[in-house]
């Protein structure tokens, strides 16, 4: 072992998914206990750099890298993930890699589980055959979450879970690891409020502080401020600079991402006098039975033409309300739309009254990831209105119109700045802030007259939170779309909406006005905590 | 902004790819049944003899693999239970024999009298295949077996009476085997055949072939078609945007369940013999392991891969025993079919299935 070696060094990493370049020539260097701010745009390349250092299969698969990778001087290449956790090198990922089926105690110490004094049997057949001692593992397992400041239930399955408790487990899981030198952190907080975050934040100083040095990317520019030494900016595959975290600010670190000012000033709206219109969809005693989002009894009107908001602290129920007006988990009570009753526990129902969903998960509900993005944004329409079919034997037989399909898509590529090599790309095959611009995409090709959507801007960078939040507002100037937006980021709703609704215990615990305090916001989330 | 930098690759580099999209498992079938092909003038085989045993085959053969094509973009797995299809295709068979029509009409007949076994047994199978969501390749396996078992006894029961068909001296219960001749035999290889030299075409039965395989194709292009790709590939995003999966996987279910009846017909029509009773329980593994000699997955497969894994599977079945008999006068064409067809069924489900959710 060198002495004084950086405790990991990456040189000149390149990597090209057949062809087409994603990294080129990257440096990086880390020392023990130093936190390094990864930013960059949507597909600048963070995410797969990670996947290399992390010995992820997929970078095999696609051909390999170029370049080396040294820990304390030493030259590695990681034939596997078990490897580089052998290496004492953890990591969460953007798209979460848990066990549907296992619980959250059984993820988190999953291949590390204490066990019982050796039996007879593996004493005979070996260690694989030891039991599990179940009580140590619980306890193991919960003084992880405790450590992460923030309450799940351990026993809960993965399958069962809201996105923000699978984050959670992601995290709990990494920081249980005693051998742990690096920690990756891809986008850990994107699916976060900012008081859980600010917990996050607060045990990624604590891991520092004890010499484990930790990457961290984020799309929140002000986490990078608060917790990072030095910040490496990405900007299409190349990194373009690299500066201690304190001698930078959140414009300039925007500007070398995207190469033009953007300006990220939340501002919210003025209080223009609002007409409180029509009802368009009144909710009534609603009840979802989502496992970590259940929603007990909300009733709630929406008016035509507004931006809703919705928010909350993660498993207080905000996710469960589109979820379960648009049929997705089981729910109960009355809905009506334009003064006509929806059914629940049907998504046909609500698509059919031209109701839209942009679903938080997007790789579970959003996407067919196997597919091209032609098919992904083309196929709710085609399906639930008849578009872009071409109709032959009056009307038998209903071809698909692949030019229509073409066309569509590429509008949308164009007007999100989705970032692909063609429309016949595959989902699986884009970074995950694309991946959500293809989610929304879909939805607005439906052209609805009323839009759920749900952390539309998860993993969504600077430069393209504005696109995308401008198209929602245009969408609903423009169109008179009626939208309800779901979010754990307070200042994007205050950025669009007209009225925030915060729910908390599974119940509406007030509605405000966009214009007022956070501390305000603030008190609601945690008024009916349970 | 982010334009496509085509690096230049490397020739050995290109051919790393090409091998990788092609499959290896195919790639070393392939050269196999080439150097079969190469081989057999050699060791005194009339080489076009061959290739026409192969293309009869291949046109026997080709509509039970084609039959796999709907379950699997429906997401229900490779159709392990093809003998139900086949049972009811027997039925045809033995319905259109008895009733006593001949000739072409007896081929046209046992698919019409077929049709409605096939869709009422495809009904209740798919049904039975939704309430086991996950499992249904190992429920569609018993299912397959159990068809068979007890369509074993119906053979023996039922009234039939055409002296063709049932044993001569007791006068009741079916024949394991029914010769064709009068009836359907070769109505679809003789028509349009071809000949040049000692080459020979059926031309009505890749036809007839050909036109089941581009209604699939076309099927495929269609609004229920593509749910139908849907649902296989992410059921969930399916049901989001409004498609009744159940549906849709029991449509899936029924047009395999015929697909599989049409398909042991014109079987029939080549071989120029009904085959009942056990016979249909053998008709299953080499139908899915042409599939995936193909290049098809448990949730992926495409017309091209039917034509190729058919003609592969089939070029296998039919040179092995030639070629090699005359080399090393043994019988190793069982040993290779069996080695082939279920080393192929291993690979494919032994291997990481593309979705992964
Ligand atoms: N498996 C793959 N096959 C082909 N291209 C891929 C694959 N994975 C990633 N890419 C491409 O590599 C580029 C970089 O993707 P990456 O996921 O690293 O971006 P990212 O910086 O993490 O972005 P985000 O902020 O959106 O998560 C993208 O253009 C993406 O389309
Ligand atoms: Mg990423």
């Amino acid at each position: 072992m060198t002495e004084n070696a950086p405790l990991l060094e990456m040189k000149g990493i390149r990597k090209d998914f057949f062809g087409n370049q994603v990294l080129t020539d990257i440096h990086l260097s880390l020392k023990e206990g130093e936190v390094l701010g990864l930013v960059g745009e949507n597909g600048a390349g963070k995410s797969t750099l990670m996947k290399i250092l992390f010995g992820m299969n997929v970078i095999a698969e696609t051909g390999g890298y170029d370049g080396d990778i040294l820990l304390n001087g030493e030259k590695v290449r990681f034939g596997s993930p078990f490897d580089a956790l052998a290496a004492g090198i953890g990591m969460v990922h953007q798209e979460f890699s848990l066990i549907p089926g296992f619980t959250a105690t059984e993820n988190i110490l999953l291949n590390r589980e204490p066990r019982h004094k050796a039996g007879v049997v593996s004493q005979i057949f070996g260690e694989r055959l030891e039991t599990l001692d179940r009580k140590k593992m619980q306890d193991q397992a919960a003084s992880a979450i405790q450590r992460m400041g923030i309450r799940i239930d351990p026993d809960m399955v993965i399958s069962d879970m809201p996105i923000g408790h699978k984050q959670f487990t992601e995290i709990a899981r990494e920081l249980s690891k005693d051998q742990l030198r690096l920690l990756i952190l891809d986008e850990p907080t994107a699916v976060l409020t900012e008081k859980e975050a600010e917990a996050l934040l607060a045990s990624i100083r604590g891991m520092a502080a004890s010499g484990i040095a930790v990457i961290f990317i984020t799309h929140r520019l002000q986490e990078i401020l608060d917790v990072c030494d030095r910040v490496l900016v990405m900007r299409d595959g190349y990194a373009v600079q690299d500066v201690p975290a304190a001698r930078t600010s959140i414009p300039e670190i925007t500007k070398w991402m995207v190469g033009r000012s953007v300006d990220t000033s939340a501002s919210a709206r003025a209080d223009e006098q609002l007409e409180t219109g029509r009802v368009i969809m009144s909710i009534s005693r609603l009840w979802v039975d989502m496992a970590g989002e259940t929603v007990r009894d909300v009733s709630l009107d929406v008016y035509e033409g507004e931006i809703l908001g919705i928010g909350g602290l993660a498993g207080q129920g905000k996710l469960g309300i589109p979820n379960g007006v648009m049929g997705l988990y089981e729910a109960g009570g009355s809905v009506t739309f334009d003064e006509k009753p929806i059914p629940l526990n049907q998504p046909r129902s609500c698509l059919d009254a031209s109701i839209a969903f942009v679903s938080e998960d997007r790789r579970g509900v959003g996407l067919l990831l196997d597919e091209s993005l032609e098919w992904n944004i083309a196929f709710p329409p085609m399906q639930i209105q008849n578009k872009f079919l071409k109709s032959y034997l009056g009307g038998l037989i209903k071809w698909r119109d692949e030019a229509a399909i073409r066309e569509v898509t590429s509008r949308y590529v164009d007007s999100l700045q989705i970032r692909c090599t063609g429309t016949r790309q595959k989902a699986k095959e884009l970074s995950g802030g694309n991946q959500q611009k293809v989610c929304l995409a879909k939805a607005f090709a439906l052209e609805p007259r009323f839009l759920f959507v749900s952390e539309p801007t998860r993993g969504i960078d600077v430069g393209a939170k504005e696109l995308v939040l401008n198209a929602l507002k245009r969408f609903n100037r423009e169109h008179g779309v009626t939208v309800v937006m779901i979010s754990s980021e307070l200042e994007e709703l205050r950025q669009i909406c007209d009225r925030i609704a915060i729910v908390s215990g599974g119940r509406i615990a007030g509605i405000l006005p966009a214009t007022r305090s956070s501390e305000e916001f603030g008190m609601l989330m945690v008024s009916q905590v349970k | 902004m982010s334009e496509n930098v085509w690096t230049s690759k490397s020739l050995s580099d290109r051919l790393r790819g090409a091998v990788a999209s092609f499959g290896l498992p195919r790639l070393i079938i392939a050269g196999f049944l080439l150097l079969l092909f190469i081989m057999a003038p050699f060791v005194g085989v009339n080489f076009f003899t061959q290739i026409t045993n192969t293309l009869n085959r291949f046109s026997w053969n080709a509509v039970m693999v084609l039959a796999m094509v709907p379950m699997v973009h429906s997401g229900c797995g490779l159709n392990f239970g093809l003998p139900l299809g086949i049972v009811s295709g027997l039925l045809g068979a033995t319905m259109s024999i008895e009733f006593g029509f001949t000739g072409a009409m007896s081929f046209v007949m046992a698919i019409v009298l077929a049709t409605p076994f096939a869709v009422v047994l495809g009904l209740g199978y798919g049904w039975l295949l939704n309430r086991i969501k996950g499992g249904e390749m190992m429920i569609a396996t018993y299912v397959g077996f159990s068809a068979v078992a007890f369509m074993c006894i119906l053979w023996l029961l039922l009234p039939f009476k055409s002296p063709n068909m049932v044993w001569g001296l007791a006068g009741k219960g079916l024949r394991t085997t029914i010769s064709l001749e009068g009836y359907y035999d070769k109505v679809l290889a003789n028509f349009l055949q071809v000949r040049i030299g000692d080459l020979v075409i059926p031309g009505g039965t890749i036809l007839f072939f050909a036109l089941l395989a581009f209604a699939m194709w076309a099927f495929l292009h269609t609004k229920t078609g593509t749910a139908m790709t849907a649902v296989g590939s992410n059921p969930t995003f399916a049901r989001a945007s409004g498609i009744n999966i159940d549906k849709i996987r029991i449509l899936s279910v029924v047009m395999s369940t015929w697909l599989a009846a049409v398909g042991i017909l014109v079987y029939q029509q080549g071989f120029g013999f009904v085959q009942l009773y056990m016979a249909p329980f053998y008709m299953a593994l080499p139908a899915v392991s042409a599939i995936l000699i193909g290049g098809a997955t448990v949730n992926k497969a495409s017309i091209t891969n039917v034509v190729i894994g058919t003609f592969l599977f089939q070029g296998i079945v039919t040179m092995t025993p030639t070629v090699m008999n005359s080399m090393i006068h043994m019988d190793m064409s069982e040993v290779i079919r069996i080695i082939v067809s279920n080393g192929m069924i291993l690979y494919a489900l032994t291997r990481k299935s593309e979705a992964i959710r």
